[in-house]
């Protein structure tokens, strides 16, 4: 069961199935395939359950809201949901129970969409496998003794495994599209300022960019159509006008201009993903598109500058988990030994690096040489696109430099950082990009191309991603579980 | 060093004093969320999850917050920048909930301006502005029975976002009095502007203050040292006094200045010395992530400009010289905004600028609850009512001492002066027929009195007038009385 939200509820207006029917399904396969996969911290059965009779009753008065109504869906255990605890994967949130809705939350259950729980990711979103998770294990559907990717390796693994139809993940430096390409499924990072970030809970500020994932590009822009949109509540959200991303989808590829990075393209990345991204690229081609290949200077130092920036915003960010107000309180014999024990016991190892990374970076006497810097840098790698874009209408390159790997299997955090190198410059600049599925390794794990635009162009990202999925068959693959 | 010694040898060191002000913006919302800001409401009824701190929350720029912003700095004659930014101030205290306050450091709403000081020896003083910026306030923590008895510290976040804007001044203060004379006249302005309520005991206003003594005549400033928790008037004299005294005593017996922050005691009368680790905080500022930098519209300033009221010492100046006031009713009518208009609505309507200043100085401000602007605004005697006593005394209907009464009255009542008049016939005699049977009972029962006038006790004649208005019940005209008690006495002693 991997079933398209556009086929669901093109069905539930055609009466030949209900929104109830389809959500009891999901959560009798949680039930059964959840304990292997371990996409849920926690499975709103209830909650589920009620949205998906609303949305019976609206079919049947022939009024459903769109075309996600009764859609069942996870959401990454980032999103503020009101009445239902919000983790983030760590102690210090272990039993927080918001008391509003993130924007995005309250947007898709006006579309109808029925949330069937709260996923896993890596601890405050920080990781690129989804092992520092404090709460719960998540394991790759197409191979169980490997990583899902991370941070929103809960919400990719979902959408894979088939324990949900679509979901929302957050993408920091790679979050999205990295676990999209580790899972096989459609990822979509989008424009800074296009989703609201109004009830996420922060990780870096200027770099968290809520998402969707789908089983393919059709449910992807139908889920994005729902969340993007000005927010008041979101100051840095933008007011541009929302394009119906679904309009132009099949609209194919002829004359539009990719260009393909030097830089995206590096020794050591892992042989098959290269072949199996070039031979994309050549699909494309096919399809009419001109190639060009291009630069993006900057693109060596983005890593380095993100572990700048981001820590720097975390460690402020997460200054407020002290236990004088909700989440995890250990008891001390004064206020500072209460909130250090407190921190100490609530945060993971990766959460506590970044932390301590972040307050030295912005601390006095060091500031102009590492946050100010990385700002310069920042603005280098916003350059690059920006010419690159007066040349070409898309940039293609793979998602991440290797496939899947084994849990445990990196150690070192260096090692797991330099599984974003492609994606974190998108995050630096702010465009919006997709990674679709483009293959598999001969053992049989995912590929994900990734296909990166201008700013507010997510249509164009999505057109080019459904032409590349029309001419191939990689998202109808399933892996197999029982 | 003992209380009230004087300094040994005070004109060894020149004072150097710069004062930072927080005042309290009188916006109805908070400064980054939408609510309300009203003071006295039980504890953490006045929050929602943005300032609280919770996660995933983020923080929108108050508008009006802004524009009072501007409207203080364009007062102050300020630079107020076009683009300026937020920025993140982090310590951790329980009372701020994310721990880092919303700031503005590098860019802030406005550079450099001026603020006129008088001074109370009647000289006057332009004490430099440095900067003037917005901020978020913090919660306030609150204990049961007594900070040493209590068992746990409670957390109240009504205050925690209230718009506060930073008015650092240029350290161009030279003395203790000098210093509360800067607050004072900042305080009439902030009001004036209403943009601040000024009430420094509910902390609308606090005062932060650095202090730095040099040797007389010397370029090179000396140690500063910060003084806080000042919160009142009279406190931030006292504690400057005592702190110049502290460091003039230090520097002569050739001790250094530690630079450090100090808490008045105002019930011991001293600073005492905040050490201790903790104290020495990294800010780690940043610029704000969550919101973009802020970009003023010119033609928006201009507006704001356009609309600013008459500043109070304009006013005062005014007060003098287009109505003729003595220096000290001009400084007392103009201290509020709210009194400064009722004053002039007043003499709009019965232009005797003295007399209607004697009238609001004592029998308004003595009748009202308070000289604050809601007092005056809700006063039921209203200026057109006023004016009507007082024309009531211009035309000898009432006499003086009738009036008041009559106002008296009147701000129980709340009615037209003229109605009380006439329904307690409070009208003056004028009848010169009425009066002369007065006149004649009160000389023929005083024939002691007629004796003495007849000797030239001149005086002997105001008995005489003193018992023919309490005849009459205070109701007959004095002037009209005087006169035909003169004649009458005349008439007798010239026999």
């Amino acid at each position: 069961m991997r079933a398209f939200i556009h086929e669901l509820t093109d069905a539930f207006t055609r009466g030949e199935t209900t929104p109830s029917k389809v959500t009891d399904a999901y959560l009798a396969r949680i039930a059964t395939l959840d304990d292997k996969v371990g996409a849920y911290i926690t499975v709103t059965a209830d909650h589920a359950r009620s949205a998906a009779q609303a949305s019976d009753k609206r079919y049947r008065e022939g009024r459903p809201l769109g075309p996600l109504d009764g859609a069942p869906i996870a959401l990454k255990d980032v999103f503020c949901t009101k009445g239902v605890r919000t983790t983030c994967a760590s102690k210090i949130l272990e039993n927080f129970v918001p008391p509003y809705d993130a924007t995005v939350v309250d947007r898709l259950a006006r579309a109808g969409a029925v949330t069937l729980g709260k996923s896993n990711m890596d601890e405050f979103a920080m990781g690129s496998s989804t092992e520092h998770s404090a709460l719960k294990v998540t394991r790759n559907p197409w191979d169980l003794t490997r990583v899902p990717g991370g941070s929103s390796g809960g919400p990719a693994a979902a959408v894979a495994a088939g324990l949900a139809a679509g979901s929302l993940g957050t993408d920091t430096g790679g979050s999205i599209r990295q676990p999209a390409a580790f899972c096989g499924v459609v990822g979509l990072k989008p424009t800074y300022g296009r989703v609201s970030r109004y009830g996420l809970v922060a990780f870096a500020s200027s770099l968290d960019h809520p998402g969707p994932f789908g089983a393919d590009v059709t449910d992807t822009a139908l889920l994005l159509g729902a969340i993007a949109g000005h927010d008041p509540n979101d100051a840095t959200s933008l007011a541009a006008p929302v394009a119906d991303y679904t309009a132009g989808l099949e609209q194919g590829v002829r004359g539009l201009r990719l260009g393909v990075p030097d830089e995206y393209f590096t020794k050591g990345m892992d042989a098959e993903v290269e072949g199996a991204v070039r031979a994309a690229i050549d699909v494309l081609k096919g399809l009419g598109a001109t190639l060009e290949r291009l630069s993006l200077p900057a693109t060596p130092h983005a890593l380095a500058t993100y572990y700048v920036i981001a820590p720097a915003e975390a460690s402020s960010n997460l200054a407020r988990y002290d236990g004088v107000k909700y989440g995890l309180r250990v008891p001390g014999r004064d206020l500072i030994d209460m909130e250090s024990k407190t921190r100490a016991a609530g945060f993971g190892a990766e959460v506590k690096r970044r932390i301590m990374l972040g307050t030295y970076v912005l601390s006095a006497g060091y500031y102009d040489a590492y946050y100010g810097q990385a700002q310069k840098v920042r603005t280098l790698v916003r350059r690059d696109f920006d010419a690159a874009f007066d040349r070409v209408d898309l940039i293609v390159a793979p998602t991440t430099p290797n496939v899947p790997f084994r849990r445990g299997e990196k150690a070192d955090p260096i090692a797991m950082y330099l599984n974003d190198v492609f994606t974190i410059p998108a995050d630096m600049s702010g465009v919006p990009a997709v990674s679709v599925p483009c293959g598999f390794t001969a053992s049989g794990l995912p590929i994900g191309l990734q296909l990166i635009g201008r700013a507010l162009d997510e249509a164009t990202v999505l057109r080019a991603a459904r032409a590349y999925e029309r001419a191939t068959d990689w998202h109808t693959r399933r892996p197999e579980l029982s | 060093m003992g209380r009230g010694e004087p300094v040994k040898n005070p004109q060894a060191y020149d004072v150097v004093i710069g004062l930072e002000v927080h005042a309290q913006l009188t916006t109805r919302t908070k400064m980054f969320c939408g609510c309300p800001t009203t003071f006295g409401a039980a504890p953490n009824t006045q929050t929602c999850p943005v300032c609280q701190g919770m996660p995933g929350t983020l923080p929108v720029i108050n508008r009006r917050a802004i524009e009072y912003g501007v409207r203080t700095a364009l007062a102050f004659d300020c630079r107020v920048n076009l683009a300026c930014r937020f920025a993140r101030k982090h310590y951790y205290y329980p009372d701020m909930p994310k721990n880092f306050q919303i700031t503005q450091y590098e860019e802030p709403l406005a550079g450099e301006g001026r603020l006129e000081v008088d001074l109370p020896d009647g000289t006057s003083r332009t004490i430099g502005i440095q900067r003037l910026h917005l901020e978020e306030d913090v919660g306030k923590l609150v204990h049961e029975g007594t900070l040493e008895t209590a068992q746990a510290s409670l957390v109240d976040f009504n205050r925690a976002g209230v718009p506060l804007m930073e008015t650092v001044s240029k350290p161009e203060i030279r003395s203790p009095e000098e210093a509360a004379a800067y607050l004072r006249a900042f305080r009439a302005v902030v009001v004036y502007l209403g943009v601040c309520d000024g009430n420094m005991e509910e902390g609308s206003l606090r005062c932060d203050a650095n202090v730095s003594l040099k040797p007389a005549g010397a370029a090179e400033l000396g140690t500063k040292v910060e003084i806080k928790n000042m919160n009142s008037f009279r406190n931030v004299q006292r504690a400057l006094e005592y702190e110049v005294r502290r460091q003039a005593d230090a520097l002569d017996r050739g001790e250094r200045i530690v630079q450090e922050t100090r808490l008045w005691d105002a019930d011991h009368g001293d600073t005492r010395s905040m050490r201790g680790k903790e104290y020495a905080h990294d800010y780690r500022y940043f610029p704000e992530p969550d919101l973009v930098p802020l970009k003023l519209d010119a033609t928006w300033i201009d507006g704001i400009r356009g609309a600013l009221p008459e500043l109070p010492r304009a006013r005062r100046q005014r007060f003098v010289a287009a109505y003729g006031l003595p220096a000290y009713d001009a400084a007392l009518l103009t201290q509020s905004r709210a009194l400064a208009e009722y004053y002039e609505a007043v003499v709009r309507e019965f232009p005797h600028p003295k007399l209607v200043s004697n009238w609001v100085m004592s029998e308004l401000l003595r009748e009202l609850p308070g000289d604050d602007e809601r007092a005056i605004e809700q006063a039921t005697v209203t200026p057109a009512r006023l004016a009507g006593l007082l024309r009531l005394i211009d035309d000898g209907t009432i006499s003086g001492k009738i009036a008041k009464t009559v106002f008296e009255t009147m701000i129980r009542t709340g009615e037209e002066a003229g109605t009380i008049v006439r329904r307690e016939g409070l009208t003056q005699v004028a009848d010169a027929g009425a009066l002369a049977a007065l006149v004649a009972d009160a000389i023929a029962g005083n024939p002691r009195a007629v004796e003495d006038y007849r000797k030239g006790k001149t005086a002997a004649g105001k008995a005489i007038v003193g018992q023919v208005m309490k005849a009459s019940g205070g109701k007959a005209n004095p002037a009209m009385v005087s006169k035909l008690v003169e004649a009458e006495l005349d008439k007798l002693t010239k026999r």
